[in-house]
């Protein structure tokens, strides 16, 4: 019975949670221009997938991150800057969906950590260097 | 040395605790619209299916409010969601929908299967306008009112203990 089960888990295809339309063509198709290209491929690392949320629109297999590698393709095909398109995803989304969080009162202790940790190191170490000298 | 001895002790009764808290309070990982308070993104989305009209950001300029429903044919959560919308049709609610990447012949199976409380489906074959709308899944519904200003976003399924929420809000809405 249970060897039945196992083959049975085996076979079974799991829920759908995804439909059954191709991707966007500029989903993962390469823009002409090697520079927005560039450009667009830069940018989608620094966005997050709003459905698998620790991973980056340019790593990730979620048809929302394709159609959303699609948008920043197709806005900067047409011109716009990657900070115009980030802009407007943070618009929509809260500025959770950038990699590159802006200074603001949430998050200032996120940019002020490095430099306090940098003044304590420095603070440890002053008493070492001075009984040595 | 009394005394220090135990800060080791006392950073691992802090990590178990904030891992417990963690554990019994688990994080609420929905991404909310920025949108909600201001005016519906302008958009037209073709009809997701013969015989029904699609719909554009101007059908919600009419006057009162409507309940804007994203849902797709392959989504489980959304055939549980779909009696509840015809109870809130029936409550007399005006209802329109977007299908997110869905083909014609699909969102009509559905409907046949799980009953249909739209006035206009638009078709979002490339998910755009669920982008435009800061939407990250299926379902989500978006209560409009009359000049076209997102009022409240409800994430996920709309459930029967939903539905006095969503009918307060539809009548401050108006």
């Amino acid at each position: 019975m249970k060897r039945l089960l196992l083959a049975l888990a085996l076979v079974a295809a799991p829920l759908r949670a995804d439909s059954d339309l191709p991707p966007s063509r500029w989903a993962n198709e390469q823009l002409p221009d090697p520079r927005q290209e560039a450009a667009a491929t830069k940018l989608m690392q620094e966005l997050r997938c709003l459905v698998c949320q620790g991973q980056a629109i340019g790593d990730s297999d979620a048809e929302l991150a394709g159609d959303m590698r699609a948008l920043v393709r197709e806005r900067i095909a047409r011109g716009e800057s990657p900070e115009a398109v980030r802009r407007w995803l943070i618009e929509r989304y809260g500025a959770w969906v950038s990699y590159r969080p802006p200074l603001d009162p949430v998050s200032w202790p996120l940019w002020a950590a490095p430099i306090g940790l940098l003044a304590l190191g420095a603070w440890l170490l002053r008493g070492r260097f001075r009984r040595r000298a | 040395m009394s005394r220090t001895r135990f800060i080791p002790l006392l950073i691992f009764t802090l990590i178990v605790a904030a891992v417990a808290w963690r554990l019994a309070v688990p994080r609420d990982d929905r991404v909310a619209s920025k949108l909600a308070g201001q005016q519906l993104p302008a958009f037209t989305l073709p009809p997701a299916l013969p015989g029904k009209p699609g719909l554009s950001s101007s059908d919600f300029t009419s006057g009162s409010p409507r309940l804007l429903n994203v849902f797709a044919s392959w989504c489980v959560p959304c055939a549980a969601e779909a009696p509840v919308l015809l109870d809130l049709k029936r409550r007399g609610v005006a209802i329109d929908a977007i299908a997110i990447r869905d083909r014609p012949e699909d969102v009509a199976a559905f409907l046949a299967r799980h009953g249909d409380p739209f006035e206009r489906i638009g078709s979002d074959s490339r998910s755009q306008v669920q982008i435009a709308l800061g939407s990250s899944g299926v379902p989500e519904s978006f209560v409009v009112d009359g000049r076209g200003v997102i009022r409240a976003q409800h994430i996920g399924p709309i459930m029967p203990h939903d539905v006095a929420g969503i009918m307060q809000t539809l009548e401050a809405a108006k």
